[in-house]
């Protein structure tokens, strides 16, 4: 029984890392470009959420979209500014930027309202628990699980079926061709920006919810376990992200469940060390060879 | 050119007579000052008004102020208080600079500070090497006064020390609770809280219960429910939690949502408003915790206190930082009004052999490792507001 109030914890926590890694996965896929600023993006969405929820007194599903819109431009902006002008430097200028840029948004957050943390309501979403067969379910665990599950399904519909996901498959294959066919990669890398830094708003919400307490620095620690997920499941593949997340999540509670908490995080980093030693292409990836 | 370099050196020779003229000219004050033929008697305040825990700087010079305004309205023999006050940024480092220049430029004849253990430690070697004495309202880690075997005999506090806690709170868990099997979740990053959990398992285990569980977490974490499951399965009747209110509140709601509805018990460091928003009011009835006082206390003393300190203060509730820096104060007046003088050395051996003093934390009197000898109180969360419930007095 309580292997599976386990896997319960561990499927919660890891629906909102693997929110998270979905943005780092599909920037990577896009751009070859490891967004480290991704985490604040999700920090930002966790206060946009708490203060549409106690200023302007929104319930959930308002608070929630509000939160991915911001989000979606507050993304959209970070890469006209920042990363945009790179394109073309080295990989290693525009993964220095974007540290840079994470520094500036968590001190910038810092700076204008203090590093006092926050706690969301507690009235946002019924907290009944539900008990069956002596494992005990809070209903909110359940809730995130089914947004993360119905955003994942969205995504997975834009991706595939949509003329916007086409073209961000075609960008991420072979940017140049894509271009020759008419297609606009600077708007279809922007629209990769907004989708991600959506994702990363909503998980910020859902962790305000489940976990309460928001700070400004909050978002480093899921950001890099949301890299480690991302990089697990094979980096800029979306099922990867997706079942990347949720293995990470798993992983950490049977750990601690293990009687080994205090190297839970230190496991998320090893799992990070042996994949990219054993299957650095990810769970998901194929191997590809260098064309000659 | 030759005549402008002359008048060059000419000109700083004369600044450099004016300095040291000043100099000398301030020796002779202090020297004054320390003779205590003056009207006042100087005394420093050190503490974290600004920076991470700047709530409780902040609470003790509210609770100095008053005491001191109330002492000095008759004054000590004629004489009366004057108070400096710097702010340490709640760094170490910036304590350390602050008891500097409160020894060497302000010349003060006693420190009070810092709130918390470590910047109180900061100032040790300088309170040593000047001979002043230090009183720190709130550290309560041991190490402050008396560490490797060694006693800083400069140094003293107001508020009783972590180990004292954790016995309270085990005694109170066998007595009150009729817990027999307990859980202990500590912040492993936390030297407080390490020291509480110790004494706990100590006086639990002396008292003929059993620990069931023993887990840890690390400051700054957000989920705790694989480890609060883990805990569960031990099926405890008791968790001792002994972390500062960030956590202690996370901690405290996804055990409940976990179903672990059992009695939970911390120490002062689950004091602040912030844990009620955190964990919700819910969640928080049948959890307890020890403290240096409650304002909820019958006590006359401590009525009378909660008075004055709300007349002054805009109806404010004092809480227990409040209380502490009110009692350092009067914890000081006593000791100068023994020692009948300004001198550092007198109000230290003064302080040292203060007795039975009866302040809103309780009557003190201070053991060979000036530690202060008094009870601890216990208060009880009832739908989200402290409720006074009992006061244990030392063994």
């Amino acid at each position: 029984m309580e292997l599976i109030q386990q896997l319960v914890n561990g499927l919660s926590l890891g629906s909102i890392y693997a929110l998270i890694a979905l943005g780092y996965t599909m920037v990577y896929g896009i751009v070859k470009l490891i967004n480290f600023a991704h985490g604040d993006v999700f920090m930002v969405g966790a206060f946009v959420g708490f203060y549409s929820i106690t200023i302007l007194e929104l319930p959930f599903l308002p608070a929630l979209l509000i939160s991915m819109i911001v989000c979606a431009i507050f993304g959209v902006l970070i890469e006209r500014i920042a990363y945009k002008p790179l394109r073309n430097a080295t990989r290693i200028a525009a993964l220095i930027t974007a540290i840079g840029v994470s520094l500036l948004i968590e001190y910038g957050m810092i700076y204008i309202r203090g590093a006092q943390p926050e706690a969301y309501p507690n009235d946002v979403m019924p907290t009944s628990k539900i008990d069956i067969l002596g494992v005990s379910i809070s209903s909110q665990s359940l809730l995130i699980f089914f947004v993360a599950i119905v955003l994942m399904i969205i995504l997975q519909f834009v991706v595939h079926k949509t003329k916007i996901g086409k073209a961000m498959r075609a960008v991420s294959f072979d940017a140049d061709a894509a271009r020759l066919m008419g297609i606009n990669v600077n708007n279809t890398i922007s629209a990769t920006f907004a989708i991600g830094s959506a994702l990363a708003g909503a998980a910020g919400v859902i962790f305000g919810i489940y976990y309460i307490k928001i700070e400004p620095l909050m978002g480093i620690i899921p950001g890099l376990k949301a890299f480690v997920a991302a990089v697990l499941g094979g980096i800029g593949i979306i099922p990867g992200a997706m079942v990347g997340g949720l293995l990470l999540g798993v992983i950490e509670a049977l750990v601690s469940a293990a009687g080994f908490s205090l190297w839970r995080d230190g496991v998320a980093f090893v799992v990070l060390i042996l994949i990219l030693i054993f299957r650095p292409q990810g769970l998901f990836g194929k191997n590809k060879r260098e064309k000659v | 050119m030759k005549k402008k370099k002359l008048a060059g050196i000419f000109m700083s020779l004369s600044l450099a007579a004016g300095v040291l003229a000043g100099c000398s000219g301030s020796d002779e004050k202090a020297s004054n000052s320390s003779t205590g033929k003056e009207e006042t008697i100087k005394v420093g305040a050190n503490l974290e008004l600004s920076g991470g825990v700047a709530s409780y700087g902040q609470s003790i010079l509210e609770g100095l102020e008053l005491a001191l305004e109330e002492i000095n309205k008759e004054g000590i023999d004629g004489k009366k208080i004057e108070l400096t006050t710097v702010d340490n940024k709640s760094e170490a480092a910036e304590s350390t600079s602050a008891a500097l220049k409160l020894t060497s430029q302000d010349k003060v004849a006693v420190i009070i500070g810092a709130a918390t253990s470590g910047n109180t430690i900061a100032q040790v070697q300088i309170a040593q090497d000047s001979q002043t004495p230090v009183i720190s309202p709130s550290g309560t880690s041991p190490d402050i006064t008396f560490k490797d075997g060694k006693l800083n005999d400069f140094i003293f506090r107001t508020s009783f020390i972590d180990p004292f806690q954790g016995t309270v709170a085990a005694n109170f868990a066998t007595k009150e609770v009729k817990a027999k099997n307990a859980a202990v979740y500590i912040d492993s990053a936390s030297d407080y809280s390490k020291g509480l959990a110790k004494a706990f398992i100590e006086q639990f285990k002396a008292n003929g219960g059993k620990i069931v569980a023993e887990e840890a977490y690390v400051a700054k974490d957000t989920d705790f429910r694989a480890t609060l499951t883990r805990i569960k399965s031990a099926k405890p009747d008791f968790v001792f939690l002994p972390g500062y209110y960030e956590e202690a509140g996370l901690i405290v709601k996804q055990a409940r949502e976990a179903g672990l509805d059992v009695p939970f018990m911390g120490g002062d460091g689950w004091d602040s408003p912030k844990l009620v928003e955190i964990a919700g009011a819910d969640a928080l009835n049948n959890t307890f915790i020890t403290n240096h006082y409650s304002s909820g206390d019958p006590d006359e003393k401590i009525q009378n206190f909660v008075k004055s300190f709300k007349a002054k203060y805009k109806d404010k509730s004092p809480d227990a930082f409040n209380a502490l820096g009110y009692d350092t104060g009067y914890f000081l007046a006593d000791a100068i009004k023994r020692a009948g003088s300004a001198d550092s050395v007198k109000i230290k051996e003064a302080l040292e052999a203060t007795k039975d003093l009866e302040l809103v934390s309780g009557t003190f009197t201070l053991d060979d490792k000036h530690n202060p000898i008094k009870s601890a109180s216990i208060l009880e969360f009832v739908n989200g507001k402290q409720q006074f419930k009992t006061k244990i007095d030392p063994e």
